[in-house]
């Protein structure tokens, strides 16, 4: 299964998952496959106010620029430093690496965003934007 | 309203590039390998083994005739009387202003007979322009051969190993930039020519464009790079290939806004050939003036950052003093690198500059052209 069932997606192809009222983001596998090699992550630092459907950061590999909307919004608490040296780790397994953590603004908000959607519901969103 | 689709191009390979599970793009129209397993690995497998690239969208423009030899002075800004047959050379058509109608590699068939090889995005206005510009002229057919061949380069260090494979032609007796007929997989009197856009030794062959023989030497040449570790190549790779080697992009370091001295093209621009080409005059004006305004130059990155296409060049303070034309991580030098145009006296190596990258300012630096040189071959005695 290409995209966890566990975690929550936006269509702008990050992923979120979700412990507790900490909440972990990265991007999804059919983003990764459609930048290719990457290059260069842009990280938030920790601290930083994210909101949910705002810019909070940037994935480029060697073609291309992606912005980074954060699913949800809260506080960051940890970045993942490890992508500074090796963002290839992305194209290696999206669904297991995290961009950054943050602590949720509002838990109970998760259920009533429309922006999220399950795995089943973004495969089918994924494949009717490839056409296949 | 109803949408009409548009129609893209392909070449005859396009079935082979859907069956390598390549991803394609629209590029100028036509229906095109971007990548295949991976660019990176693709940009390594051509600078340290062999790339296959499909290329057949490039034209192909026949001169032929006993006016050959003067309609191709007139057309071209290098001069032509001093190529032998067998030998190529880098050249560019140019409008009345010194701008560029395309860059073109022109190859002397025989003393009559000439092929330019133009750009795919540029050929139905490089053929009118052709026809347009020298078709008046006495003694000169021309010929649009450009869905006649499949073109195929086979570039690396190991292109020749490769290729020699298929060939009972002594390859290594191939110069840079001359070429020669020969039998290739069977083919009689295949075009094969020691040329590329890569910055890496290798060849470019031409075979007839029907998807049998375009498939069959396709899949041949693959099987025989197999030992070296040949990989099929994107024009994701072709074009950081091309930009590490800082080799022009039609529509980003020349075009019709650029004239042949900003883009430091004057070594292919022969002043004193002795006939007059489309463009000369108003060049001479520009040397008569002190030569050009802006330039274009080599950046690398040296704060964190990519600086791509259409960025800003900016002074440190800020002010905007020019534009990338194509910016890219850099796979082999593992360095993020640039060509920008920037005013005269802001060229100079080591200069610090700024690219504006996404509202911020990051330094880079003018570094001497080319970025990659590839390197010498080691004579064995």
């Amino acid at each position: 299964m290409a995209y966890p069932a566990g975690n929550k997606y936006t269509k702008t192809h990050e992923w979120l998952s979700v412990d507790g009222t900490t909440g972990s983001v990265g991007i999804t596998d059919y983003a990764q496959e459609s930048l290719g090699d990457i290059v260069f992550v842009e990280l938030p630092k920790v601290g930083d106010k994210v909101e949910a459907g705002k810019l909070f950061g940037s994935v480029e590999s060697v073609k291309a620029v992606s912005d980074l909307y954060s699913p949800v919004s809260g506080t960051v608490t940890e970045i993942n430093e490890g992508l500074n040296a090796a963002p290839e780790t992305i194209n290696s397994d999206a669904n297991e690496t995290w961009i950054f953590k943050m602590e949720l603004a509002d838990a109970g908000e998760l259920t009533s965003l429309d922006s999220l959607i399950d795995a089943a519901a973004y495969e089918t969103f994924v494949s009717e934007e490839t056409g296949h | 309203m109803t949408d009409v689709a548009v129609q893209l191009r392909t070449t005859a390979l396009n079935a082979r590039h859907r069956a390598h599970k390549a991803k394609m793009v629209d590029f100028g129209g036509w229906d095109m390998p971007v990548e295949y397993g991976g660019l990176i690995s693709e940009h390594m497998a051509v600078r340290t083994a062999v790339g296959l690239f499909d290329v057949s969208h490039m034209g192909d423009i026949q001169l032929r005739g006993p006016g050959s030899l003067a309609a191709v002075q007139r057309l071209l800004m290098n001069d032509a009387s001093k190529l032998q047959v067998g030998q190529a050379h880098y050249s560019a058509m140019l409008y009345d202003n010194g701008t560029f109608v395309d860059d073109v590699v022109l190859h002397k068939l025989s003393d009559n007979d000439y092929l330019i090889v133009i750009n795919a995005g540029t050929r139905e206005k490089d053929v009118q322009w052709v026809r347009k510009t020298i078709g008046a002229m006495p003694g000169i057919h021309i010929n649009d051969f450009s869905d006649y061949y499949t073109q195929l380069a086979i570039q690396g260090p190991k292109a020749e190993a490769t290729l020699q494979k298929l060939t009972d032609t002594d390859l290594s007796g191939i110069k840079n930039y001359w070429f020669t007929w020969g039998k290739v997989c069977g083919l009689y009197n295949v075009m094969i020519a020691r040329t590329g856009y890569t910055g890496e030794d290798g060849f470019e062959i031409y075979i007839p464009s029907d998807v049998p023989t375009s498939e069959r030497v396709w899949n041949e040449v693959l099987e025989a790079g197999a030992e070296f570790g040949i990989v099929p190549c994107g024009l994701g790779a072709r074009n950081t290939l091309r930009l590490e080697s800082a080799m022009a992009l039609y529509g980003h370091e020349i075009s019709d806004t650029i004239n042949v001295f900003e883009a430091g093209m004057g070594r292919y621009c022969k002043m004193d050939k002795g006939s007059e080409f489309v463009g000369m005059a108003a060049l001479a004006e520009v040397q008569a003036a002190g030569g050009p305004k802006r330039k274009l130059v080599g950046l690398e990155m040296v704060e964190r950052g990519i600086g791509r296409d259409g960025y800003k060049v900016c002074s440190l303070a800020g002010e905007q003093i020019g534009e990338i034309t194509s910016g890219s991580p850099a796979p082999f030098l593992k360095k993020n690198i640039a060509l920008a145009y920037v005013p005269v006296e802001s060229s100079a190596v080591d200069t610090e500059v700024a690219v504006e990258i996404r509202g911020g300012l990051v330094k880079a630096k003018v570094v001497p052209l080319p970025f990659y040189k590839k390197p010498k071959k080691t004579v064995v005695s």
